[in-house]
């Protein structure tokens, strides 16, 4: 699924990353712990998450996540998205629950990392 | 192409924010010299877990970092209060962690148990009372 498609199904808002709108992601993990994060070894994987600071940003960063979609309406601080920036990954805000957002996308199609 | 590259970064105990700046560093560095992908994100990866350690429980650290051709260092040593047992420290769920370290997304007990995962070796010392000295390697041959 690609960023624009995301961004339609959760009526959500890109904070960065507006020359990515066509990067497509096939699978998508949510979680607020980032050492789960930290433990999955896929490649291109969505980030949905609840936890909006600084190592959300380079939890992504080790791990190869090029885009994360923060759930509940959490807000990125602009040192947040300056670093996002820095290593060309999308931010995306919506409102949605968690479970919500997570609903969503997976009856859009995008598939769990297990 | 016989070259070494060797780096330091210093860490500061509690700077959440500023936490993952030398394991980025170190990501870049390898990136630019063409390291394997799945190699670079193990290495950083583990360095990451072990970087937001010294942040989380000692006082002072520093982060050495050295790579040639056949394999990447790097040695996580910091002034801190050291690990009683290293034993319960390896085991996945086991932490010490307090809550402004959980309200960073970590502390779940899952740190050393993933650098040992992703390196290829790892050997911690620790003296209680006086910090803990890490020491990933990782071989630069691809797996099979």
């Amino acid at each position: 699924m690609k960023v624009k498609e995301i961004i339609r199904i959760l009526d959500a808002r890109l904070l960065c990353g507006e020359d990515q709108l066509d990067y497509t992601v096939e699978m998508a993990f949510a979680s607020d712990l980032m050492s789960d994060v930290l433990t999955q070894n896929n490649d291109h994987v969505l980030l949905i998450t609840g936890l909006a600071n600084m190592q959300t940003i380079r939890t992504a960063e080790m791990s190869d996540i090029n885009c994360i979609v923060f759930a509940r309406n959490k807000k990125a601080t602009p040192e947040m998205v300056e670093l996002a920036e820095e290593s060309d990954i999308v931010l995306i805000e919506c409102r949605y629950s968690l479970f919500k957002t997570c609903g969503l996308l997976y009856q859009a199609g995008v598939k769990p990392i297990f | 192409m016989s070259e070494t590259i060797t780096e330091e970064y210093s860490v500061t105990g509690g700077d959440f924010s500023r936490a993952g700046y030398a394991s980025s560093q170190i990501k870049k560095i390898l990136k630019r010299m063409d390291v394997d992908k799945a190699i670079i994100k193990r290495t950083v990866v583990a360095a990451y877990e072990g970087e937001v350690n010294i942040v989380a429980h000692a006082w002072s650290g520093k982060i050495e970092f050295q790579m040639d051709e056949e394999q990447i260092r790097i040695i996580l040593d910091d002034e801190g209060p050291g690990i009683e047992d290293i034993e319960k420290a390896m085991q996945e769920g086991y932490s010490t962690a307090t809550s402004a370290i959980r309200e960073m997304g970590f502390g779940a007990g899952m740190g050393l148990p993933n650098m040992k995962k992703n390196a290829d070796h790892m050997h911690i010392e620790s003296e209680p009372g006086k910090g803990t000295k890490v020491e990933i390697r990782m071989e630069r041959m691809v797996r099979e």
